[in-house]
């Protein structure tokens, strides 16, 4: 008798102790490196970019404008990692599908082969509304350069698979260019505490 | 002379034929319950980064596995899809797709029947077995 009352006051109090773990944050850190510049703390942010997206028209940092998004690289022909990526991209689009406070940016980094109608049946194939998820070509090295603004490596790379070598992170920007979460896109778990994080960002917009 | 019980009492007292016996038994088991482990392992290796572990593939884009008529309907395209590839427009429960597939070129006849033989009967597939007789015949006309 004595022991089952011990047990029942034990589940209680740990039950509580749990309950009052948070398992995310209120507000998402910024991520990247910063440095204290005139007494102001200034962030990592992505650089002005142009690149041209699947309905042909000019995508830059206006486009994002006022906007939170997520960030990815690929390529259509890669058979690693990206079908995983874009499934996960995917299952974004689809959640926030109708939040326009959220877009999706993917950059091809197969200047060559990814030609924009190639890129448009891609995404048209993946039921992607063209002004919300942009998927994106332009200057080879432009792309393979901001992919590490992006947290990403993106570079060729004749022995590896499809030709390209490439990391396989989603990023989260919010909408004054800083970086406040990433994960792993070939990961579900990842993808999944991913995009609590995207709700929460879109709580403080 | 060597009575029943003294022949039971060999089997049960020899460690070897105990351990043939247990190994025996175990190897049934395996079998009942993953008859497909090789093309598991082989599935895992060459398709799963486009299938996905869950035979869905990628909307629009890269057919999925689970589910797909096209595995009964052109059965006897299945070895010639997996060693060579395919780039031609395939309709698949009633979808088009058209993304070139690259083959897997090393793969051996019994592992291609294997693989086959695995989607035939995963994710709430049941579409009968191959053989690697039946594998050898459809390489060969292979265009």
């Amino acid at each position: 008798m004595f022991k089952y009352k011990y047990f029942f006051y034990l589940f209680l109090v740990s039950g509580i102790l749990i309950s009052a773990c948070k398992t995310q944050p209120d507000t998402l850190p910024i991520l990247g490196n910063k440095e204290e510049i005139d007494g102001k703390m200034v962030y990592h942010e992505i650089p002005d970019f142009s690149f041209i997206n699947q309905d042909s028209q000019e995508v830059t940092n206006k486009t994002f404008e006022g906007k939170a998004y997520v960030s990815d690289h690929f390529f259509i022909s890669c058979p690693t990692i990206c079908p995983k990526l874009t499934k996960s991209m995917l299952r974004i689009h689809d959640q926030f599908k109708g939040d326009d406070r959220l877009l999706l940016l993917s950059h091809s980094i197969d200047t060559k082969y990814d030609t924009i109608p190639r890129l448009k049946k891609y995404a048209v194939n993946l039921g992607a509304q063209s002004d919300k998820w942009h998927f994106v070509t332009g200057e080879k090295e432009a792309i393979f350069d901001i992919a590490e603004d992006y947290f990403n490596i993106a570079m060729e790379d004749s022995e590896a698979p499809g030709g390209y070598n490439h990391s396989g992170r989603l990023i989260l920007i919010d909408k004054d260019r800083r970086i406040r979460a990433f994960c792993d896109g070939t990961d579900p778990e990842s993808v999944d505490d991913f995009m609590e994080k995207i709700a929460i960002l879109l709580k403080e917009m | 002379m060597r009575t029943e019980s003294d022949k039971k009492v060999f089997f049960y007292k020899n460690p070897i034929a105990l351990i043939f016996g247990l190994s025996a038994f175990f190897m049934m088991v395996q079998c009942q319950q993953n008859p497909y482990a090789h093309g598991k392992i082989m599935y895992e290796n060459f398709c799963v980064n486009c299938h996905m572990e869950d035979g869905t593939g990628l909307k629009g884009n890269i057919p999925p596995l689970a589910g797909a008529d096209y595995l009964i309907n052109h059965a006897d395209k299945l070895p010639c899809i997996i060693r060579y590839g395919i780039n031609e427009e395939m309709v698949v429960n009633g979808e088009t797709y058209h993304a070139p597939m690259e083959g897997i070129p090393q793969l051996k006849e019994v592992e291609i029947a294997n693989i086959i033989n695995y989607i035939n009967h995963e994710w709430g597939n049941n579409n009968g077995y191959t053989s690697i007789q039946a594998v050898r015949k459809q390489l060969e006309t292979c265009e």
